[in-house]
């Protein structure tokens, strides 16, 4: 026994000892119980990646409990670790440490700093139920759970009215794609008779392909909310309401990518319903480039890398759909270094410019934060996918794999990948160059935030040496061979990234009023663009106001006022005269009288009943 | 006398003691009340731990003949089907007394008698196993619930009370009259004599009388759960009922409809309501969303958990209509649950009231930074009603809806849309009362929680995650009984044995 358990235990313990004496506790002991809970868990999945053997062939799996059971169908508390799990494990305990840490740092002024923490930790035992659940409803209890973190942390500042509206858009969202999710479970039910992922995966290859479709479509539906992809994308720019570590740590680099995980664990069904892949990598190419062409056009820190994020989430989803689940899952790994920096170093800048936001008041930062300012650098690299750089290894082998499977996914993807090193970079220029036009003394961080960054600054750079992820998963995904294309491939993606940030160098640095052109000759595109389309308008006009409006004044005031209400009160015209009765018996003492009287002859009627009985 | 006669009889003694006591000592009253009503939950844990599993039968059975003529039964003992819901009514009391503590000023004493009778009344409807008892208890319910809203509610209570009254006379008299006509046929009101009679075919209704039959316990139960369009008494008398009428109203009261269809109308008319499942599981899809879409506008809270109810509820008789285990299992785990929660929601909107004098969202905001454990608490109850996994909602809510998939997969569609529209009411009334800046008002009249009120709160809030986390505990039982009460619905209706088990809705011919 590896004692699995002890992995989302642990930061549970925390969750417990922070929430409840949080409040009365020296910030110093809420920090240590936060972040020893996290790193002494990290601690115990490198205990048990070093101690497990060979996890390919002999995959862990731990019973703890029977959680519902009815008839022949049951669910069990069982935990599960093959390598793909372990990847998911190292990748949520260690980044979540380095943001733990980063985070007493970052919180250290703030209200409610045990209350930050504790829902930190809770987010932790979630998201690791989330890798270690070995049944689809296990994997569902931890998708919930993680949604209801996301909930608490994007309204963390609940005063605030745009952020817990925010945070509700979150949920509400998420829970419209787990709708999606819940059908696809029952459909398995039905199919499978069970929702372990042993016996549902062993089965798959028997199952009719029209159910295969249906279900995998279901459980797509399910990944594009909590991953933000098109059409449930929406909630993810909103999410940034939150502190900026929580963007870091949920809404990069672990909770968001848990759609691109889930899809991965099914690959046994998704591989087996071709239409249903399909959808997944035209689903994650759409969405990469449109998000894409939005984080070109903001002005919010945040809010570019947001964009940013929904996009390279598309890029994982291309990486499923074309089958090249490894690559995904790769990809998955190196934003969670690249993008966590991007959002923990996005965080020191706006503790350097005093909580702005807007890149418009910042610039020149490079002069007051010159370590914000590398390892910004490193990440910004690595997103554009420069050779050498983590990003560029995973982001070639899902391209690569795109190629072999449709060259103009190949095309359009490396089209986002230019307008990728573009934004970023822009945000990059905007923010280190030039003059700072900000307000008061912009100044460095503290070390434990730029510890942490440093880490990822060396994980960005060269994350894709040190975890291969095809390498480690040729068990479950046999390695391809390389293409003869693959050396123009490459050159073409690298070039193409090259050019982004040459593009944005001459626009921001070299040219600073071209921008500003390019938006009025544009005109209606950019309003547009800048506008993100005007998606929320629309779904706000086509879903959300008809529904609350018609359930005002057509189902509440005529339905069920009018009409039901109606109908009852005129059969019930004869209740007047009852009604007069009891008008009289509120006054004074006969009320009380009639009360007794009701209650003397029903007692009346069970004292003769129950002598009548006894007498025979 | 066995314990579940006790548990009978004890809060029945306490009612008549506690109407005895003088009216000049409040306190009195409410110690002595809750004192009975302790010694009643305690009691009623003997019934747990003394439960034998694998028979599926009744236990704790007293059986002597009350009235000799016509003859009745005092006749009593419980199975899967009935252990959870007498102890929900046993363990919901005490906490309804404690609610009402401070709450009632006025004829103190006659209130937290009445509770007690309404305990008493409780107990007996979901341990009778005589029809005439099962009638006998069902309006004894009415009277003490009738007068809660009537003498101790808010400004409209008079019109709420009648309005309940009405509405539940209309159903129960239907089912008085079928009762007797039971009676003629087989010359007794035991129930398990009836059963007896019917599965051995001695007894055999018509066609059209086993449907008659069936729409006049339907209606006294549909009213009762209550099933879409026969709701409207309920928001009415949530609103006006004091905190602790709302409570045990929505915790317990709305289960004895959904117990009466499980315990009657399935195993008496198993072929009259596979029928009629269909246009059942219709208005049950429409309660489910249209008392969602409804609970969204309310701008009063108790209005909004009221609404909430007739869309929790359709969940359950979509469960039971559904005619497989897990969606039966589901079904009567729901009940549980929403007695919790629902009764966890009421007690803290109870408590809300007591500090601002209000019932509107609107009077609200900012509560979380003055009462933070008020909020947390209400935010986890919040979350089970929701049915986030872990919480106790959610186990109840994926078997209806597996079960109910099973059966017919298009119905599940359109039911798990209302767990995308609770979340949506639910967290737009918490982020109006809770989130936000905090008004004056509410800085000056809305303290955090004390003693009496944790005590109020915590055993719901530890049941809501037991419930969630170890189903095991709750679930064996019912589902044992609820097999059985699967099987009867299938030997009773000869001409049917034939048809797969999960095909509710289906197109079958009478006898």
């Amino acid at each position: 026994m590896q004692n699995l358990w002890i992995i989302p235990a642990l930061p549970f313990a925390g969750f417990l000892m922070n929430g409840i004496f949080g409040r009365k506790l020296p910030k110093a002991l809420v920090s240590a119980i936060a972040i020893l809970s996290v790193v002494l868990s990290f601690a115990w999945v490198l205990r048990v990646y070093l101690t497990a053997g060979d996890l390919a062939a002999a995959p862990l799996h731990e019973h703890h409990f029977t959680w519902i059971q009815s008839g022949t169908f049951n669910v069990g508390w069982d935990y599960m670790v093959d390598k793909l799990t372990m990847i998911m494990l190292l990748v949520v305990t260690g980044i979540g440490s380095l943001i733990h840490i980063y985070a007493t740092g970052y919180m250290a002024h703030e209200e409610g700093y045990y209350r930050f923490f504790a829902y930190l930790n809770l987010f932790m035992f979630f998201m690791l139920n989330l890798v270690l659940g070995g049944n689809f409803l296990l994997l569902f209890v931890g998708w919930e759970g993680v949604g209801l973190c996301s909930y608490l942390l994007i309204g963390f500042y609940f005063v605030k009215k745009s952020a817990t509206t925010a945070g509700n858009k979150a949920f509400i969202v998420n829970r419209i794609g787990d709708f999606g999710f819940s059908l696809a479970m029952f459909l398995i039910v039905i199919n499978f008779g069970s929702l372990d992922f042993g016996k549902v995966f062993s089965a798959a290859a028997g199952k009719p392909t029209g159910i295969l479709t249906t279900i995998a479509l279901l459980l797509l539906l399910g990944a594009a909310g909590k991953s933000a992809q098109i059409p449930l994308y929406v909630w993810l720019p909103d999410a940034m309401e939150g502190p900026t570590p929580v963007s870091a740590l949920i809404h990069a680099a672990t909770m968001v990518t848990a759609g691109v995980y889930m899809c991965t664990r099914s690959a046994a069904i998704f591989t087996h319903a071709p239409l249903a892949m399909e959808a997944v990598a035209l689903v994650g190419l759409a969405t990469a480039v449109f998000a894409a062409t939005i984080g070109m056009a903001q002005n919010d820190i945040k809010k570019v890398f947001a964009y940013s994020t929904v996009s390279q989430l598309g890029y994982m989803f291309l990486g499923v759909g074309v089958g090249a689940f490894s690559a995904g899952v790769w990809h998955l790994v190196t934003h969670a270094f690249f993008k966590a920096l991007l959002f923990l170093g996005a965080g020191s800048v706006i503790h350097a410019c005093h909580g702005e936001q807007d890149m418009r008041h910042m610039g020149g930062l490079k002069k007051y934060a010159p370590w914000t300012c590398l390892v910004l650098a490193c990440a910004s690299l690595a997103i554009a996918g420069f050779p050498g750089t983590s990003g560029f290894f995973s982001k070639d082998a899902i391209l690569t794999a795109a190629y072999e499977h449709a060259p103009w996914m190949f095309w359009v993807g490396v089209f986002t990948a230019g307008m990728t090193a573009f934004y970023v970079w822009r945000a990059f220029w905007m923010t280190f160059w030039g003059d700072y036009k900000g307000h008061g003394h912009p100044h460095e961080s503290p070390w434990s935030m730029l510890g942490p960054l440093v880490v990822l600054a060396v994980l960005s750079l060269g994350g894709g040496f040190f975890f291969n992820v095809p390498q480690i998963l040729r068990g479950m995904f046999p390695l391809k061979e390389a293409g003869a294309d693959e050396a123009m491939l490459m050159g073409i993606s690298v070039a193409a990234g090259l050019a982004g940030i040459a593009i944005s160098y001459f626009m921001y640095v070299l040219r600073p009023e071209l921008p500003g052109k390019f938006a009025s000759a544009l005109g209606g595109v950019y309003t547009l663009v800048y506008n993100k389309y005007f998606v929320d308008e629309a779904y706000d006009a086509a879903v959300v106001s008809p529904v609350i409006q018609g359930s005002e004044s057509l189902l509440w005031k005529i339905v069920d006022k009018g009409m039901i209400d109606g109908i009852v009160n005129g059969m019930g015209s004869q209740a007047q005269s009852i009604g007069g009765v009891l008008r009289r018996m509120q006054s004074g003492n006969i009320r009380s009288y009639a009360t007794w009287i009701l209650v003397g002859s029903v007692l009346l009627l069970i004292a003769l009943g129950v002598s009548g009985g006894m007498t025979r | 006398m066995n314990l579940l006669d006790l548990v009978i009889a004890i809060p029945a003694a306490g009612f008549v003691l506690a109407l005895l006591l003088p009216r000049s000592q409040p306190q009195l009253s409410r110690l002595i009340t809750l004192a009975f009503s302790l010694v009643t939950f305690v009691v009623s844990l003997g019934l747990v731990t003394g439960y034998q599993p694998g028979t599926a039968g009744q236990q704790f059975v007293t059986n002597f003949i009350w009235i000799q003529s016509p003859e009745i039964h005092y006749h009593v003992g419980i199975d899967g089907l009935s252990l959870w819901l007498i102890i929900l009514a046993t363990f919901l009391t005490p906490i309804a007394i404690l609610l009402s503590w401070n709450y009632i000023k006025d004829r103190e004493k006659e209130f937290f008698a009445l509770l007690l009778l309404l305990e008493f009344g409780l107990v007996g409807v979901f341990a009778s196993w005589d029809l005439f008892l099962f009638y006998v208890f069902w309006e004894v319910v009415l009277v003490p619930m009738y007068l809660l809203i009537g003498i101790w509610g808010h400004d409209r209570r008079i019109y709420a009370a009648v309005k309940f009254f009405l509405y539940t006379m209309v159903g129960s008299v239907l089912m008085l009259a079928a009762i007797i006509f039971l009676y003629t046929q087989v010359g007794t009101f035991d129930y398990a004599i009836i059963l007896e009679q019917f599965s051995s075919g001695r007894i055999s209704l018509t066609h059209s009388q086993e449907t008659l039959l069936f729409l006049a316990f339907f209606l006294a139960f549909a009213i009762k759960v209550p099933l879409f369009p026969l709701h409207t008494w309920l928001p009415d008398a949530h609103v006006e009922a004091p905190s602790a009428g709302s409570l045990m109203l929505a915790s317990v009261m709305l289960k004895m409809g959904t117990y009466g269809l499980v315990r009657f109308c399935l195993p008496m008319f198993p072929t009259a309501a596979r029928e009629n499942a269909g246009w059942i599981v219709t208005l049950a899809i429409i309660g489910i969303i249209y008392g969602a879409l409804v609970a969204m506008v309310q701008p009063n809270m108790k209005k909004l958990v009221a609404y909430s109810s007739v869309s929790h509820l359709g969940f359950v008789v979509l469960g039971i209509f559904s005619f497989t285990q897990m969606g039966l299992d589901g079904a009567v785990y729901q009940m549980l649950n929403h007695g919790i929660s629902t009764g966890a929601l009421f007690l803290l909107v109870g408590f809300l009231y007591e500090r601002r004098h209000s019932l509107e969202i609107a009077d609200y905001g900012g509560v979380a930074t003055v009462a933070p454990w008020l909020s947390i608490l209400f935010l986890v109850t919040t979350l089970a009603s929701i049915g986030l996994p872990t919480l106790n909602n959610f186990v109840g809510e994926f078997l209806v809806l597996q079960g109910t998939a099973q059966a017919h997969l298009s119905w599940t569609v359109f039911a798990a849309l209302g767990v995308i529209l609770s979340a949506c009411y639910m967290l737009w009334m918490y982020q109006r009362v809770f989130f936000g800046e905090t008004s004056e008002e509410v800085k000056h009249h809305v303290p955090d929680l004390n003693m009496r009120e944790w005590a109020c709160i915590v055993p719901l809030a530890v049941m809501m995650i037991w419930m969630g986390m170890y189903s095991q505990t709750f679930l064996p039982a019912v589902s044992e009984t609820n097999a059985k009460i699967l099987q009867q619905t299938r030997a009773n209706a000869p001409l049917r044995v034939a048809a797969p088990s999960t095909s509710a809705g289906g197109q079958f011919h009478g006898r």
